[in-house]
């Protein structure tokens, strides 16, 4: 096949391209020029440039850097910077991946008569039967990069090779030493990109967005009790940077417009579910087929029912994730909303949460956005409606509401 | 087959530079700072170029500072006069970086380029006045080629603002142009080796007598201290040698490259959604030839080609390597997205036709696979 091998001048996206070229692969690599700032590494840094055509040179490929810069800011740093300035958390890299190096550069390399295309992530794509493709977590647990490429989609699995998927990263970083490849030794990059460490968040969005301060109020007593120099640098669920003395305070909700922190216990920062937005499916088909294992019929149909209280939702089983490498969680998944098995730890809205499958959990099923945290009493709630046979998709949602953030 | 149409960007070293050069490189290794005999060679044969560079950029030998290339000569004319006469500074705006960026620190005021690639000198007289104390135009632009009216900018800011310098960043001219015929009047030129068949890393500015001028490396008394450091002898030996050669072939080069690069466009222009920047050749040095095509990625069309053996250039390549829309077609009144669908090739002293056909080829077939009618 003619690939087009996406290096990032790291370690990992240096072996994937050594590898492909083992398999006897046609192999070009490309290094996308993202940012102009100044950064400390990742995709965009001039060093990062010549270290990937350091590479691409030992390895003799061609290599061709491409901007997209314009795209870049386009998708992913305005967007950034527009949800810190609403209160929201997002996760650049998954909108990069989405857009840019699956979406632009995808489409780029089919323009130029490419096979397709190749990263170094740790996940593998598997061709089925059918001809569909399904993608599952990468073999060493520790480095799994599966959450980040979960909003991608068939079309873009089809013209995709991830040669890391089986390896451990110990052995990516040996097969980097034999090679004599400059990147062997190089550290993990693992921060946003295009924010360097020594100007920090705050400072680089207070160069695009007006940061206001704001009042910390207490979700018990409703009593102010400390401020903050920037609600929107404020994360749902963060407990360090408050500021606060005494007693574990976390951050239950942020409201931008009234310039307030909520602030609760340990126990309060816990949520029974999520209502997520912008869904997408990796699988193939209806969702209804992703869910609680219908393709590999391994369970009763797919459909499951939970107890809770005597009270009975229709949902399907599904694993969800909701950080790079956060803990798996059981869950029921219905039209937008995800019901934990048990309370879990407030997740911020704008966050991306993975869906894998309950029968066979290295399969990821699909990705959304949160958009808000439900309740307990929220969800006791809407199983009330629907046992008055209400579907949840028509539940009406309303803005959180911090006095029933109380579990 | 490789069609190198990148002339512009570096020109193969002329042969007669190469051989004026091998010797310093190894047998003449002196310093020619030096007071004893083997580093009289050296200076004899700096001092020698020193002369010859002086007789084609049109100054006395004592106006010529020698430099490590193009970027080098515009950074110290900007920032050596701005420093010795702090005051208002223009600079047209497609001017190269090596203008621009300085140009940019000292807080200059950019005079505007007509759709056409000429400076608007309409523009340029509503900015001088006594304040200005530096003018800077470049005589033939590097992306679109166009050749801007020097003597008539040199009459208006003589008039119009008496107190400023005029510096001319000549580089690309320098390849088809007799310099020093058409800059009697500009302050400051500067030129580089590597463009017109000598090596990289060596360039050279005119300061005439009496230009205010302060330096910016400070060092030893080399270059009567406006430039200190040791020679690179070698370099200036082989630029010299090269514009030597360059001005003896330039009505041959000149009407032959020029042919080649109007049937080249002839070829071209039968591309569908194909439009060329600065249409008017009269206006324009004999080796560019500045394209853009409808909703095409220069980045896309530039690998295509670059498989194929076709080797030109996008807008600016920047510190990375990769491609950003033209300043210069920006500054031209082209919209973002013809800038980035322009192409720049540039032909020179060894193009032959045969590449310029197969180059016509090749893009033809690159252009027609991005739009998907192959």
């Amino acid at each position: 096949m003619r690939v087009l091998a996406a290096m990032s001048g790291g370690v990992d996206s240096s072996v994937a391209a050594a590898l492909l070229l083992d398999m006897g692969h046609e192999v070009t690599g490309v290094t996308l020029r993202l940012w102009g700032g100044e950064s400390d590494s990742g995709c965009c840094s001039v060093a990062d440039v010549d270290d990937a055509r350091r590479v691409a040179r030992t390895l003799g490929i061609v290599h061709h850097v491409i901007d997209d810069s314009e795209l870049f800011m386009d998708r992913v740093v305005m967007p950034y910077i527009r949800a810190h300035a609403g209160g929201v958390t997002p996760n650049p890299c998954i909108e990069c991946n989405r857009h840019i190096k699956f979406g632009s550069l995808l489409e780029r390399a089919r323009r130029l008569g490419y096979d397709a295309i190749a990263t170094g992530h740790y996940a593998k794509v598997e061709r089925l039967e059918d001809d569909s493709y399904v993608l599952l977590r990468g073999n060493d647990p520790l480095k799994d990069q599966s959450y980040v490429l979960s909003s991608l989609t068939q079309d873009q699995l089809r013209s995709l090779l991830l040669p890391l998927g089986d390896m451990h990263k110990s052995k990516v970083r040996e097969k980097a030493a034999s090679l004599g490849l400059s990147t062997a030794g190089k550290p993990d990059s693992l921060d946003v990109c295009f924010i360097n460490s020594r100007e920090g968040r705050g400072n680089f969005l207070a160069k695009y967005t007006d940061l206001h301060e704001g009042e910390i109020v207490d979700s018990s007593t409703g009593k102010t009790i400390g401020r903050v120099d920037a609600v929107e640098l404020v994360t749902p669920g963060q407990r360090k940077g408050l500021g606060l003395s005494g007693g574990r305070r976390y951050a239950l909700s942020v409201d931008v417009a009234a310039r307030k922190v909520i602030v609760g216990s340990a126990g309060q920062a816990y949520e029974a579910g999520l209502q997520l937005k912008d869904i997408t499916w990796t699988t193939q088909g209806r969702v209804d087929e992703h869910l609680g294992g219908m393709r590999f019929g391994a369970t009763e149909e797919g459909q499951c029912t939970q107890g809770r209280g005597g009270e009975y939702l229709d949902g399907k089983r599904v694993l969800v994730q909701t950080s790079a490498h956060g803990k798996v969680r059981n869950a029921m998944y219905r039209d937008g909303l995800v019901i934990y098995d048990q309370p879990e730890r407030l997740v911020s809205p704008g966050q991306t949460v993975a869906f894998y499958s309950y029968d066979f959990p290295d399969m990821v099923l699909g990705s959304g956005i949160v958009e808000r945290g439900i309740s307990a009493e929220e969800t006791e709630r809407q199983f009330r409606q629907l046992e008055s046979s209400v579907d949840i998709s028509s539940v009406d949602i309303k803005p959180v509401d911090t006095s029933l953030v109380d579990v | 087959m490789i069609s190198y149409l990148d002339h512009a960007a570096t020109t193969p070293m002329r042969s007669e530079a190469l051989e004026a050069m091998m010797p310093y490189l190894y047998s003449y290794y002196g310093n020619p700072s030096g007071s004893h005999s083997v580093s009289r060679q050296a200076r004899d044969a700096v001092e020698d170029a020193r002369q010859r560079m002086a007789l084609h950029l049109g100054c006395d030998p004592g106006e010529l500072v020698f430099t490590s290339g193009g970027t080098e000569s515009d950074n110290l004319a900007i920032m050596g006069v701005a420093k010795a006469r702090p005051g208002k500074v223009l600079c047209s705006a497609f001017e190269h970086r090596g203008v621009l960026a300085p140009c940019g620190e000292v807080g200059a005021i950019l005079i505007n380029i007509d759709h056409d690639g000429l400076l608007d000198m309409k523009h340029l007289k509503s900015l001088l006045d006594r304040e200005v104390s530096l003018v800077s135009v470049m005589l033939a632009n590097n992306e679109v080629g166009t050749v801007q009216p020097i003597n008539a900018i040199a009459g208006l800011v003589r008039t119009d603002a008496p107190q400023a310098v005029l510096h001319t960043d000549a580089v690309q001219a320098a390849a088809w142009m007799d310099i020093a015929r058409v800059t009697s009047d500009v302050g400051m030129i500067s030129v580089s080796g590597h463009k017109v068949g000598g090596p990289k890393g060596v360039g050279a500015l005119v300061i005439r007598d009496g230009i205010p001028y302060a330096p910016l490396l400070r060092g030893g008394s080399h270059e009567r201290s406006r430039r200190p450091g040791t020679h690179n002898v070698a370099g200036i030996v082989g630029m010299a040698a090269a514009f030597d050669a360059a001005a003896k072939a330039r009505d041959l080069e000149h009407r032959r490259v020029m042919e080649l690069r109007d049937y080249f466009w002839e070829l071209l222009s039968a591309i569908p959604g194909i439009h060329e920047t600065a249409p008017d050749h009269s206006t324009k040095v004999p080796g560019v030839l500045s394209v853009y095509f409808d909703s095409l990625d220069q980045q896309d069309l530039l690998v295509l080609l670059d498989e194929q053996g076709v080797c030109a250039s996008g807008g600016s390549a920047c510190s990375s390597g990769a491609i950003q829309p033209s300043h210069v077609l920006i500054a031209m009144g082209y919209s973002v997205t013809e800038a980035r669908g322009a192409v720049r090739f540039s032909l020179g002293h060894t193009t032959t036709r045969e590449e310029v056909v197969h180059a016509a080829e090749v893009v033809r077939s690159a252009v027609a696979q991005l739009r998907g009618d192959s």
